[in-house]
């Protein structure tokens, strides 16, 4: 039997899978794309140093070491359902029934919609699904677009679309609502824009930190300037709102309106920008539902992008034999959620295998590793992830004893 | 018109794919080996992948990596599939899903 399927070929699986097929266990790994990589197959950016971290090529090295190491990698395989054994684990996938001794989740976050109307129309799509087609199938979904939502992912990917040679006339906000709520005041997306100062993943991230450095972001949205403020060719507007995606048929434009700094529309300031496809950045939120069926206690945690399930930062969760990494536990860079792979699957090998002094010492440094590859994220989705995490990690000890003691009572 | 990124600054030029010839909906498209049915067809400037059972408006992908099922399509005469998770392959025949009419038939 194996000894450890894992779900999700991303940065996190496949660390798993090569941290605990290193220690002798019979890995097995299941992912629902064509391509073996997850969300590192679309990142590209530029580091402080000016290297390009290429996720495509990070992608091609971890699925080597993983062949390497002997893990069996499937891909095109969907897992609907999963339920505890005597052994382990039943996973029902749409290729028949697997079964493992220990599971883990690495099935990363989905984007957030950001429903507006005309939003289903045909080339209206999420940022994600344009970085995907643009870097991974190397297909541009039009020759000029527009973004709604000013965030440090759409940023980083409108730099991305020019790199594939799309003309991206303008980031603006969507109209604050129940779902977009904060994404469209500007001055709260000022506040968040100026806390990617110096570590931002590019020259256009940096100049955005730099430009609110000595000012309020109230401040900062009220003398915002009408135009935007221009980085690399394309405008950043954070007082413009979009109110409707327009087209006959399909997306041909965008239908906008100056907002105050606190989100109120101004009357008699609409206009349409042109463009050939649409792109919604609702941002990133933990993909959990495989967890909730296996009856995993969950915690909504704003700083970590949605609900998590509770886990231990050696990345078990409450149900024996259940472990979770990467963006499920939270949404972070993907060099976060390799780090937190190894951990995983390290101490699935540390539970495994018996405890030894030798795995013991690989799980701490791992875990080191974390700390430290989080204390140096380029890009941080939210401010205050570190004690978020140490939270989580508290309620999860807490859970684990009230468990226990329930056990013992009955 | 090909929408393909042949040239690009970082990630290099393109590398060779053999042709192949795929259908949707009758029509024949060149497809790349490699491609999912949802790039395939997009490098050629198909936007609109079926019809919504209830309005009978077009529907595209919208997350592209299998989420939201908005691109699901026919393949042959019976399995439904995501566009964005399928890979092409030669002669493969591709059906829009079309709107229901009351009585439950497709139009």
């Amino acid at each position: 039997m194996i000894d450890l399927l894992v779900v999700g070929a991303g940065p996190a699986g496949l660390s798993a899978a090569i941290a605990a097929a290193e220690q002798g266990l019979k890995v097995k790994v299941l992912d629902e794309f064509p391509k073996v990589g997850g969300r590192l197959l679309g990142q590209l950016h530029q580091e402080p140093s000016g290297e390009w971290w290429n996720g495509i090529e990070m992608g091609e090295k971890l699925h080597q070491k993983a062949r390497l190491e002997g893990v069996n990698i499937q891909c095109e395989v969907s897992v609907s359902d999963i339920s505890r054994t005597d052994f382990g684990w039943s996973v029902y996938t749409s290729v028949g029934m697997i079964k493992a001794k220990n599971l883990l989740l690495a099935t990363g976050a989905s984007e957030t919609a950001i429903p507006l109307p005309g939003w289903t129309l045909p080339g209206a799509i999420s940022i994600g699904a344009a970085q995907v087609m643009g870097n991974v199938h190397r297909v541009k979904p039009g020759n000029s677009c527009v973004i709604i939502g000013a965030n440090v992912l759409s940023i980083a990917i409108a730099n991305e679309l020019m790199l594939c040679g799309v003309k991206v006339k303008e980031i603006i906000i969507p109209e604050t609502g129940p779902v977009a709520k904060d994404a469209g005041v500007p001055e709260k997306v000022m506040a968040s824009l100026m806390r990617l100062t110096h570590l931002a993943p590019n020259a256009f991230l940096r100049q955005a930190g730099k430009f609110g450095k000595f000012v309020s972001p109230k401040v900062a949205a009220q003398f915002f300037p009408k135009n935007g403020i221009r980085v690399l060719g394309i405008p950043i507007r954070v007082k413009k709102a979009a109110i409707e995606i327009i087209g006959e048929g399909q997306a041909t434009g965008v239908r906008t309106v100056a907002v105050t700094p606190d989100g109120k529309r101004i009357q008699g300031t609409e206009q349409v920008t042109e463009a050939d496809f649409v792109c919604i950045a609702g941002g990133l939120a933990p993909m959990s539902e495989l967890a909730s069926i296996a009856g995993c206690s969950f915690k909504y945690v704003e700083e970590l992008g949605g609900h998590i399930p509770l886990h231990s930062e050696r990345m078990e969760t409450a149900v024996p034999g259940l472990y979770v990494a990467g963006n499920i536990t939270g949404v972070e860079s993907a060099k976060v959620a390799m780090a937190q792979g190894k951990v995983a699957g390290l101490t699935v090998a540390f539970n495994t295998n018996g405890a030894s002094k030798k795995t013991e010492m690989l799980v701490k440094c791992a875990l080191d590793d974390v700390r430290k590859t989080r204390a140096n994220a380029l890009i941080e989705f939210q401010p205050g992830i570190v004690e978020a995490r140490e939270r989580i990690y508290v309620q999860f000890e807490q859970e684990r004893i009230a468990v226990k003691q329930a056990i013992t009572v009955s | 018109m090909t929408m393909r990124v042949v040239n690009h600054p970082v990630l290099g030029k393109l590398p060779e794919q053999n042709r192949i010839t795929i259908r949707f909906n009758g029509q024949p498209y060149e497809a790349y080996e490699g491609d999912t049915i949802a790039s395939a067809l997009m490098a050629q400037g198909v936007k609109t992948l079926r019809k919504h059972e209830m309005s009978g408006e077009g529907r595209g992908i919208y997350c592209n990596i299998g989420h939201c099922f908005e691109c699901r399509v026919q393949v042959g005469d019976r399995k439904v599939v995501r566009a964005c998770l399928t890979p092409v392959s030669e002669g493969i025949e591709i059906h829009s899903l079309t709107a229901f009419v009351k009585g439950g038939q497709t139009k």
